[in-house]
């Protein structure tokens, strides 16, 4: 599903270098559940945004479902985000003032899904998320964790290869933070591939593997036998 | 991405920040409302203008004389003394000349006319009775200059009813009342209908004396100072032209048409003359409109550049969910252009608006020209496209990972 091979990022600002990323080669199989560990300035937000096709490495080869994604321009890149990653921040990020249908059709707008298809389809993935009676709500009008499943709900409406989440319990408080994991659980459960992205070591114990960064480098990829079960 | 959506998801961007919004077109409307009110009052002086000239008579030829060539010193045209009343008598006599049907000698000059205690400047015109017919005069009160008049050169005058009022009052009947221009008393005979003249040659404001008496008594002059012809119809007045060039040429013993010491125009001449400089008049002050439209395209494209910033977050959010450049640029770009569209289009009622007040209040005929109102709605599209492109074009490159983590 997805492979990584000698993935290096380099940052140069005029002639300093700073190494992000060195030489880091892993792969995630189909219907994996992997919290990305490591403190901040390890490389983890590099290393997700190069998952997510958000950017590109510096040296390396990124595949990602089949497709090669070390050398695509930037449209073709927004079209790879579009069709095999689902993306969950920290900050939520739905569009202001808009309802929460709204916000989970706007990746089939980009893709072009027919109207009643994306009605329906962003229906059904709302009430998935357990808002089935909130779609009118704009996003200001909703809990951040209620936020945070509209945008689980935006994440998985073009059912994409990965879920890549990013911090997605970050902002918001702990009781709907559970909500949260628990809606994560669920979806690995129906198969669907998650990488998150975290510090937290609560969290990361949701996971089926952990692989631990720190300084650009993996210091560990083990198997979680203690997934901690959240109760939805 | 369906257009509709796009087009809906861009109003509703727009009415979220109203007062941004209505600020931002204001430019706009004021640029758009500017020009077409002072394009369509340019147009409406200029058909008022043709108008004028048309009522006066479309088949005239007036011959002046040009600058008289005296030892190489050539005077202003119409100044000289080459045209006289025998040229006149012998336009109308000749058997060469086919196509004129009647022929006006005139002297015209400026003159101080008393009445009473009652003075005025105007213009004093000495005619023959073929003046009337051919100018499209009409008496409304006593009689015109006779044929009777010319011959015993009697010192009569028939007044223009803006110079009547001036000399005698509103409303006052002059006729019967006496005048004084150059130290001559002449009676009044007769009073002009209105012919709703304005500026200078209004022939509301003149006073028509016989010719002999203008020149003799009152100016002591043998020249004229034009001869209107009046030609068969409207279809020769080339001809009559032509005809009259030679036969001046000749009479005036002159060989080459390059020396000809008249000149022969035609209403036609006039009339173009007229609207060339009304036109002049009409561009610039549309171009002058036309900055306040540019600075109103610069205020379009500041506001967009705030709004590229403040949304850097959701574009970069929208970029990480699939949005090609070229979607970006064109969700941009249509906000762009429906700010410009709404402006343009109240821009132009507006400016209707104060072009029909503004032709009401100057008595000018009102008129809304199909290419202003295209105009407005092309150029605001146009200003939309040019002003918004470079906003909409930053917001396309921005990179997702630099605007999602922009605070």
């Amino acid at each position: 599903m997805i492979s990584l091979s000698h993935i290096s990022k380099i940052y140069k600002a005029d002639v300093i270098e700073t190494t992000a990323l060195l030489d880091i080669s892993f792969e995630i199989k189909k219907g994996e559940y992997v919290a990305i560990m490591g403190p901040s300035g390890s490389g983890k937000s590099t290393l997700m945004h190069i998952i997510g096709a958000l950017d590109l490495p510096t040296k390396g080869t990124y595949i990602l479902d089949g497709e090669n994604v070390s050398k695509l321009n930037d449209d073709q890149l927004a079209d790879i985000r579009n069709r095999k990653i689902g993306f969950i921040f920290q900050a939520f990020n739905l569009l202001p003032r808009t309802t929460a249908l709204k916000n989970v059709m706007l990746p089939m707008v980009y893709a072009g899904v027919p109207k009643e298809e994306q009605d329906e389809r962003a229906k059904k993935y709302l009430t998935l998320v357990g808002l089935g009676d909130r779609m009118d709500h704009t996003s200001n009008q909703l809990s951040g964790g209620q936020q945070q499943r509209v945008a689980i709900a935006r994440g998985l409406v073009m059912n994409p290869a990965i879920i890549l989440a990013d911090e997605p319990t970050g902002n918001i408080a702990s009781a709907q933070a559970e909500e949260v994991m628990a809606i994560f659980q669920k979806i690995n459960d129906s198969g669907h591939t998650i990488v998150m992205i975290t510090h937290e070591h609560d969290i990361a114990s949701s996971a089926k593997r952990i692989i631990s960064i720190k300084d650009g480098h993996i210091v560990s990829d083990t198997k979680n036998n203690k997934q901690r079960k959240v109760k939805s | 991405m369906e257009y509709s959506s796009i087009i809906s998801e861009a109003l509703i961007t727009l009415t979220v920040n109203k007062l941004r919004s209505g600020l931002a077109i204001l430019g706009i409307i004021i640029g758009i409302g500017s020009v077409i009110a002072l394009i369509s009052l340019g147009q409406s002086s200029q058909k008022s203008i043709e108008n004028q000239i048309q009522s006066l008579g479309a088949n005239l030829l007036t011959i002046s004389p040009s600058g008289s060539n005296a030892g190489g010193v050539r005077s202003a045209a119409g100044s000289g003394t080459t045209l006289t009343l025998d040229d006149a008598k012998a336009i109308q006599t000749s058997l060469q000349i086919t196509t004129v049907k009647n022929v006006s000698p005139e002297y015209s000059r400026r003159a101080q006319v008393t009445a009473g205690r009652n003075n005025t400047n105007t213009q004093v015109i000495g005619v023959y009775p073929a003046y009337l017919d051919i100018r499209k005069l009409a008496v409304s009160n006593g009689s015109f200059i006779t044929n009777r008049d010319i011959s015993s050169m009697t010192k009569v005058a028939v007044i223009g009813p803006q110079a009547a009022s001036d000399l005698f009052g509103e409303g006052v009947n002059p006729v019967g009342s006496s005048i004084r221009i150059n130290g001559q008393s002449l009676k009044i005979i007769g009073q002009t209908e209105s012919k709703g003249g304005t500026g200078f040659n209004n022939p509301d404001d003149t006073i028509y004396v016989p010719l002999p008496t203008a020149q003799k008594q009152l100016f002591g002059s043998t020249s004229l100072s034009s001869i209107v012809v009046e030609a068969q119809n409207q279809d020769v007045m080339t001809e009559a032209q032509n005809q009259i060039g030679y036969f001046l040429l000749a009479r005036h013993k002159l060989t080459d048409p390059g020396q000809a010491d008249f000149i022969i125009l035609s209403q036609n001449d006039i009339l173009n003359t007229a609207a060339q400089v009304t036109g002049v008049f009409t561009t610039l002050l549309g171009g002058i409109a036309a900055i306040s439209l540019l600075v109103g395209g610069i205020g379009i494209m500041n506001i967009m550049l705030v709004t590229v910033t403040e949304r850097t977050r959701e574009i970069g959010l929208r970029k990480a969910l699939g949005a090609k450049k070229k979607t970006i640029i064109t969700q941009f770009l249509t906000e762009a252009i429906i700010l410009t569209i709404t402006g343009g289009f109240i821009g132009m009622l507006i400016g209707i608006a104060i072009s029909f007040i503004l032709s009401s209040a100057l008595s000018l005929p009102f008129t809304v020209s199909f290419t202003a109102v295209l105009l407005a709605v092309s150029v605001s599209g146009a200003i939309g496209i040019i002003f918004g492109w470079y906003p909409a074009r930053k917001a396309s490159n921005l990179q997702p990972i630099e605007a999602l983590r922009y605070e």
